[in-house]
């Protein structure tokens, strides 16, 4: 690790004051962005500590029905929640507990590392990305892997969650780091069905549309047969070639529709 | 009956109290006055030339004390290899220098460059960072078998290709093999890889070089699993300095597995810096560095054929292995493919006719060498995954052409150069039967099927050869050591005993299961005693811990000392109660008169020792401490049948471990829970191996499994609860204790047992593959499925 300077503004209007400089870069839980400064692949000037703005945290209902989860808000806490039933399982299965109690649901979305499972669940949600200047939805939020619509130094307030009347989230692991190898998040509104994937493609998580109008149609896992995903574009490497991943979305889409009891 | 103490009791390990209440000290937790900190810049290519390197701008970085490089060490020797092998041919294998810094040329990532010592971690680390070195990078040899064409980029350019050696074993039967193997009724071939680990103890390895000008003695504390085989390879080979004047401390040490035998280039720069620099000198390694610069172990690639008559009996078996070296040749690297891998391919057969080809072969990658097991595994298994092929192909169960061909009588003599003193591998498959219900498998398979799920059951029946080793014998096979045990007993006047080994404990817990053997002998409570170790300054020469030899051979050098102490105690005991020695008998630490009430306590025989007033000085001379040598007569045989039930999820490839069934003979037993613990730590390596460790190198030669990302370790749910036994016992005939040791039967035992039961499972969901490397990742066996 390089020396840095620590900021610990207690408002997101101080947070963004500090974020303004070139040199500064926001840290949440540090789960991703510590291992990062250890390995020196990063030598921010000052580091701006989100936990302990009170504003981004928490979770609350808002009148669209909507689940509001604080962007410095712990995946154990949206875990323990239960108001969103597979969103708080999905999150209670990120890391270990020593993750879940420091690593937060704007860390994960401002990353949007491609195993990651938060922007399946935002993308599958059809949820809404707060920042401090704007409201970004899922479907333009999400830009490929590592890759969002954040600016620089722009930072996720809040994230806005329509509850769907069914959803899961089904995550292969990849072996050594329980990423998702493969993660679909299958949610169900009265509108029709979104299915969102993880884990899998080149370009980050993205929506496999045709699973969303075959299951809107008929939602069972009966609705997938004859579709296919294809290899292409997937992501290949020691843990799952392309043509694996692809056969595991669809094996793991099939599984969020009918989950085992 | 349990006991509550001594020898077969499951004594709590006193040393856990220490580790489990975070007051274990470890060498890291060792900081010297004054101590300077090294930090080791690596190659970050498999293979390239040194055209320059600059330290000027790391020189003047802050806290900067020097920056070291290949011409610091030019007075200096390599890095030594102890065990030459004679290839097939009568030629002696070809043995690359090892330097401790590379010279001109960097040979895998990792390989240390150069060294800054600075005041700080961190200065040090920042002031690498700067130092500025020209490398053109050259084309590396990765995969053995391109390594080995005509014309293959060189790893070392003085030798002349490649292979280090081509070794035969045994040669006078190669042809007979041959024609065996021609006129079979049926020959069963398999094509395997035995992956590449890499050991992954809890505790990096760490480094403290000291010098005292007062005295000229240099002390060096390291993460060692044998203390003195360091000072002996780093004093004589590498820098020159005599045993007196070289302690090497090796105090709590937070697992071994192998990769801490080898004396390491670390260990010899810290010792040197620490005189060159005056101060003490620190390294520490990180666990990205642990990937790069531990031994890594295994990396077979092997062809192995099973001759059968048309009733299943063995007729000859031929392996052909590459065996892959690395970059340069670790401390005893040669010896795991070779005589720790050949001498066991008869496993518990009597297969007649055995021939074994090992090529070792030079590669840009991090040196292997022994890992748990260390050539038991690999033997075993590609041996039990034949022999399961084999039955598959000839219609024969296979738990019946295994007893078809079992060894049933003792001792006896393997075509492959050892005796097998003791056995009896039809009880441990009957156990393993009985324990696995076995005969209730078809119902939980159907079970399994209705939700749709492909459950399997394999076995495999392993032998080892343990107690580490016949010193004569090992000479012959080009061992540069001896591999005796040393043990002092020292009786204080108060009747409390330090026991000083060379064995090394890393997490065997030796100092409860050693203290229990003199516990037992003597009579006294297990408290009375120590047991020290660790230390070159406090213990006689040894050769230290792995190959599970410190019970077996540790134990009766201790056993041999802890005699001599009883038998002159018992002079003591005779004169102090006026009679004769022969006639004294020494029960529950009191020493009485055969057929009298008259008796005297331990504790008034220890001071007489030392308060030598009542005492036959003329006969004996007073104290009471002994030290003894053993040297084993042969190796010890532990075997057992392991078993594992495994569910294969079609959809997705995943392995489920749903049960794993342990039955061992390892002999007699001195702690019953330190034994299944020992147990249980092996089958999670073993396990670890066949679904889920795996050290991959893409073609450049960079680790694509380099941290935990992407190395999958096993954790606890990746494992079901385990069966053991070990209550099938045939002691071992030619120690004192009748023990085999423990340390890495789980680990050797296990990976085939797996396999074989991944391979039942996909068979009877009407797969036709009748292999997987490991490991069996759920792609690896989808694709399979899939093929
Ligand atoms: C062992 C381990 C296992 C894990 N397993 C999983 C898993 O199974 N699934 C999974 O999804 N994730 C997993 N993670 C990642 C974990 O969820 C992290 O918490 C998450 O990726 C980053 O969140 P953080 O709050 O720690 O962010 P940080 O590490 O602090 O920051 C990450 C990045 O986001 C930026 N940032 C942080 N907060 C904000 C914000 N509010 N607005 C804008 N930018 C911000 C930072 O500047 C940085 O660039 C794992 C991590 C570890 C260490």
């Amino acid at each position: 690790m390089y020396n840095f300077e620590i900021n610990r503004p207690s408002t997101i209007a101080d947070a963004v004051k500090a974020l303004a400089s070139d040199e500064a870069q926001a840290l949440g839980g540090g789960q991703t962005l510590i291992p990062t400064l250890k390995q020196r692949l990063a030598s921010p000037e000052t580091l701006v500590s989100l936990t302990g703005i009170d504003e981004m945290k928490g979770i609350c209902v808002d009148d669209d029905g909507r689940l509001c989860v604080g962007g410095a808000t712990i995946h154990a806490d949206v875990a323990a929640d239960g108001r969103y039933p597979a969103l708080s399982a999905m999150a209670s299965h990120i890391g270990d507990p020593a993750v879940r109690n420091r690593g937060t649901i704007g860390g994960s979305i401002a990353n949007n590392d491609p195993a990651a499972c938060y922007p399946a669940a935002v993308l599958a949600s059809n949820a809404t990305v707060v920042t401090n200047t704007r409201e970004i939805d899922a479907d333009d939020y999400f830009q490929g892997m590592f890759t969002t619509a954040l600016e620089e130094g722009e930072i996720v307030t809040e994230v806005k969650f329509p509850v769907p009347e069914v959803a899961n989230y089904q995550k292969f692991v990849q072996p050594a780091s329980r990423f998702a190898l493969v993660g679909v998040f299958v949610a169900k509104f009265s509108d029709g069905v979104r299915v969102a994937v993880t884990g899998a493609s080149e370009d980050g998580v993205f929506r496999w549309t045709d699973a969303e109008a075959a299951l809107s149609d008929n939602f069972s896992a009966d609705a997938l047969e004859g579709l296919s995903v294809s290899a292409d574009g997937m992501m290949s490497d020691l843990h799952g070639s392309a043509a694996y991943r692809a056969h595991l979305v669809k094996v793991m889409t099939g599984r969020a529709v009918t989950p085992a009891a | 009956m349990p006991k509550d103490g001594g020898i077969g009791a499951s004594s709590k390990r006193r040393e856990d109290l220490r580790f489990l209440t975070g007051r274990g000290k470890y060498t890291d937790d060792i900081n010297l006055q004054n101590q300077t900190h090294a930090y080791f810049v690596r190659s970050d290519v498999a293979h390239g030339t040194i055209n320059s390197i600059d330290t000027s701008a790391a020189e003047a970085m802050p806290g900067v004390l020097r920056v070291f490089t290949a011409k610091d060490f030019e007075a200096v020797g390599g890095i030594p290899c102890g065990w030459q092998i004679t290839d097939r041919h009568g030629e002696v294998m070809q043995e690359p220098k090892h330097p401790v810094l590379a010279e001109g040329k960097v040979r895998h990532v990792g390989d240390p460059i150069a060294v800054v010592v600075a005041e700080t971690q961190a200065q040090a680390r920042d002031a690498g960072e700067a130092l500025d070195i020209d490398i053109t990078e050259l084309p590396a040899v990765i995969d053995m078998r391109d390594a080995l064409k005509d014309g293959a980029t060189k790893v070392h350019d003085d030798l002349t290709s490649n292979l280090c050696y081509d070794w035969g074993f045994v040669e006078e039967n190669r042809d007979a093999v041959d024609e065996a193997i021609k006129g079979a009724h049926h020959v069963t071939t398999l094509e395997l890889t035995n992956n590449r680990l890499v050991a992954n103890p809890m505790e990096p390895r760490v480094a403290v070089g000291d010098y005292d000008f007062s005295t000229d003695e240099h002390t060096l504390y390291t993460t060692s699993q044998n203390p003195h085989v360091i000072r002996l390879l780093m004093g004589a080979f590498v820098l020159g300095i005599p045993e007196h004047k070289l302690r090497v401390v090796a105090p709590d040490v937070g697992g071994g597995f192998g990769t801490k035998i080898f004396h390491y280039a670390e260990e010899a720069f810290c010792t040197f810096a620490a005189k060159e620099i005056g101060r003490p000198v620190k390294w520490t390694s990180s666990r990205s560095e642990a990937f790069m610069s531990d031994a890594h172990g295994r990396d077979h690639v092997t062809k192995i054929e099973l001759a059968l008559d048309k009733d299943g009996n063995f007729l000859a078996l031929r392996t052909d292995t590459l065996a892959n070296m690395g970059a340069y040749l670790s401390t005893f690297a040669p010896s795991v493919p070779t005589w720790l891998h050949g001498t066991l391919m008869a496993g518990n057969y009597k297969t007649p006719l055995i021939y074994v080809n090992v090529k070792a072969v030079f590669t840009n990658t991090v040196p292997v060498d022994a890992y748990r097991g260390a050539g038991r595994p690999e033997a075993t298994f590609q041996l039990e995954r034949v022999v399961d092929k084999a039955a598959r192909e000839m219609g024969i169960d296979p738990v019946e052409l295994r007893r078809k061909n079992f060894i049933t009588e003792f001792p006896y003599a393997t075509p492959v150069a050892v005796e097998y003193d003791t056995g009896d591998y039809h009880a441990t498959m009957d156990k393993l039967l009985e324990m696995s219900d076995h005969a209730g498998f078809d119902t939980r398979a159907a079970e399994s099927k209705k939700n749709g799920k492909l459950r399997g059951f394999g076995i495999s029946h392993y032998i080892e050869a343990c107690g580490i080793a016949p010193s004569n014998l090992v000479g012959q096979l080009g061992a540069r050591a001896g591999l005796y045990e040393s043990a002092t007993v020292r009786v204080n006047a108060t009747g409390s005993i330090s026991v000083m080994t060379g064995s090394h404990s890393h997490g065997q817990g030796h100092e409860t299961s050693f203290a229990q053997v003199v516990a037992d002998m003597i009579g006294i409570d297990e408290s009375q005693i120590d047991i020290v170790h660790g230390d070159t300054a406090k213990t006689p020469m040894g050769m230290g811990t792995y190959g599970s030899r410190s019970i077996a051979v540790g134990g009766s050098a201790m056993v041999k000392a802890t005699e001599k102490i009883i038998n002159k105690a018992k002079k003591i005991a005779a004169h102090l109660l006026e009679a004769s020695d022969a006639d004294i008998e020494l029960k529950d630490g009191a020493f009485s008169v055969a057929g009298t009430d008259k008796s005297v306590a331990w504790g008034d025989v220890t001071l007489a020792a030392y308060v030598p007033h009542n005492y036959p000085l003329e006969d004996i001379e007073p104290g009471l401490e002994e030290t003894a040598f053993y040297d084993p007569a042969n190796f010890t045989y532990p075997s057992g049948g392991y078993g594992c039930e495994v569910e294969v999820d079609p959809e997705t490839g995943k392995v489920t471990v749903l049960g794993f069934y342990a039955a061992d003979d390892f002999g007699n037993i001195v702690n019953p829970m330190i034994v299944e613990g020992q147990v249980h730590g092996g089958l999670a390596q073993g396990i670890g191996q066949a679904l889920l460790e795996n050290c991959a190198y893409d073609a450049e030669g960079q680790i694509l499994s380099g941290s935990y990302m992407d190395y999958a370790m096993p954790r606890a749910d990746d494992l079901p609860m385990f069966n053991v036994d070990h209550s099938c016992i045939t002691p071992c005939t030619h120690n004192p204790l009748g023990v085999k040791g423990c340390g890495e039967a789980g680990a050797i035992g296990s990976p085939p047992a797996l396999v074989n039961a991944v391979i039942d499972a996909l068979q009877r969901g009407g797969h036709d593959v009748t292999h997987i490397d490991m490991p069996l990742s759920p792609d690896r066996v989808w694709a399979a499925m899939n093929g």
